[in-house]
């Protein structure tokens, strides 16, 4: 609940590494995550999204959670840790959790590719 | 911190009137109103003076009102009961879009059955257009049934001239007023209905009490088979004390109407007036044909659970037709049949006023609901717009 009155990591990033979004606003959850990377290393998160209490619960404990996270332990973050470490959301709101963990996931592959490039 | 209820068409609390008349039939009244002895007939007595009260608030007979246990038990029996009677005549039924579930459900499961369902189409404020149904009536169509008004945008249909269109070609006509019995004038003759659901916790009842009101002379097939009660259509020991508190809640309706609407209307278009003048906030249902203590909004870039909890945290108690406010997760089907985009419907949200709000109280949610949207929006990646999203409120707009 504190993460969804007070969320944390709240806003754009200008100069983001990557970028990951998920979802659709007509389904009613629409998430975007921002990552900044430096060494290998989740040094800042931010996010924006449209949905309901669960869904920006998530996106806070998310965008929290990956802070000095490498991006491979950033990517095995589950929809269930994420849910776990929120004291747990209920079954109907599980869709919210696996939103976050999607919308990280895009993120960290949209740094990869532009890596590689 | 103060508690602002603001959800009144969920429920409303008990009138102490109507709980004070309920309780000698909680405690020693305790008798089943078929036994023949006196504690039988005072409970007959007690039901039946019930019967009474909430036949005078629709202007009915005693004789044409059959409790229910609620407003959903009172439209799916209406439903079948009608359809099942007059299946001989025709086996097609018209419903609105704009129907609650226990309506839009009971014609599924006559569909099932063998019926042909019309599900009428709403315009944008939420209305279904009489020539509409005329236009849907064939020689099979043997019911027909439209809200009285819905909860969810407080839109009042234009019910008699419907009764009109239908009585062109003698069709029985429903209408669910579970949201205006009580809360505005309904007066079964005028509308010239056959059968008229309500439900007593909607004006001030009990939960666990509400009606159907059958025109006489009219045929329906029981819901409940089993024993003589309610003349025997609706078979069931009687809910003694939910009755009797649904009489006393109905006598202290049809006394009170006038000074209840006067009371709440204004506080009603204060809440109107302030929010849908505000930034890509849009009034959902009609401005003026509108229950009087009702005040619904799609608030644009932002998820209506969100602001509902929001406003929880802050004392307010609110509703909302969003997906993610549905245990389905689907967003609200009569703000989709109003032609409002799935976007847009998502930051539903409905504030329903009663006797307890005062103008305080109005003016603390006119302080709290705009910052909670601004917090939102401020998290929202659509404030700036819906960018590539083809769907947005600038294609549906209803501020006046």
């Amino acid at each position: 609940m504190d993460h969804f009155t007070n969320p944390r990591n709240v806003g754009d990033m200008e100069d983001a590494d990557g970028i990951g979004t998920e979802g659709n606003p007509t389904c009613g959850d629409a998430m975007k995550i921002y990552i900044k990377v430096k060494d290998g290393k989740i040094v800042d998160a931010k996010f924006k999204t449209f949905g309901c209490g669960a869904a920006i619960a998530v996106s806070s404990m998310v965008t929290e959670m990956v802070k000095g996270k490498t991006l491979d332990e950033a990517l095995a973050i589950s929809k269930e840790a994420v849910a776990a470490e929120l004291g747990g959301l209920p079954p109907q709101k599980m869709h919210c959790s696996n939103l976050g963990a999607d919308a990280l996931k895009k993120a960290i592959e949209d740094y990869r590719s532009k890596q590689k490039q | 911190m103060k508690k602002i209820y603001l959800d009144h068409v969920a429920t409303n609390p008990l009138h102490p009137e109507a709980l004070e008349a309920m309780m000698p039939y909680l405690k020693e009244e305790f008798g089943n109103p078929l036994s023949v002895y006196e504690y039988g007939t005072r409970a007959k007595a007690a039901i039946e003076g019930a019967r009474e009260q909430v036949a005078e608030l629709v202007n009915a007979k005693a004789a044409e009102i059959i409790f229910t246990a609620n407003g959903a038990e009172a439209n799916n029996f209406a439903l079948r009961g009608i359809a099942l009677a007059k299946q001989n005549e025709g086996k097609h039924v018209l419903v609105s879009r704009m129907e609650h579930h226990s309506i839009l459900n009971s014609a599924r499961f006559l569909e099932k059955s063998g019926f042909a369902v019309t599900y009428l189409p709403v315009d944008k404020k939420g209305f279904v257009d009489p020539h509409t149904v005329k236009k849907a009536i064939t020689k099979e169509t043997v019911l027909i049934s439209v809200t009285h008004a819905s909860s969810e945008v407080g839109t009042i249909e234009p019910i008699k001239e419907i009764v009109k269109v239908a009585k062109e070609h003698n069709i029985i006509v429903h209408t669910d007023a579970v949201a205006t019995t009580g809360n505005i004038p309904v007066d079964v003759k005028d509308l010239g209905v056959d059968l008229l659901s309500m439900a007593a916790h909607q004006f001030y009842g009990p939960k666990g009490a509400g009606a159907l009101y059958v025109k006489q002379g009219t045929r329906i097939v029981p819901l409940i088979y089993g024993g003589i009660q309610e003349s025997g259509r609706r078979a069931g020991t009687e809910n003694v004390p939910a009755i009797v508190g649904m009489g006393k809640a109905a006598e202290l309706a049809k006394a009170e109407l006038g000074k209840r609407i006067e009371y709440l209307r204004p506080l009603r278009d204060r809440i109107i007036g302030t929010m849908a003048g505000a930034e890509r906030v849009y009034l959902t249902g009609d401005r003026e044909n509108r229950l009087p203590a009702h005040a619904s909004f799609c608030v644009e870039y932002i998820e209506g659970e969100a602001m509902l909890l929001l406003l929880a945290a802050k004392g307010i108690f609110s509703a909302s037709g969003s997906a993610c406010s549905s245990k389905a997760l689907k967003a609200s089907p009569v703000l989709l049949s109003m032609g409002i985009s799935s976007s847009l419907a998502q930051g539903s949200i409905v504030f329903s006023l009663g006797m307890m709000n005062t103008p305080e109280e109005v003016g603390h949610l006119l302080t709290e609901f705009p910052a909670v949207i601004k917090r939102l929006r401020e998290i929202s990646p659509y404030a700036q717009g819906w960018g590539d999203r083809e769907e947005g409120g600038q294609h549906w707009t209803v501020k006046e």
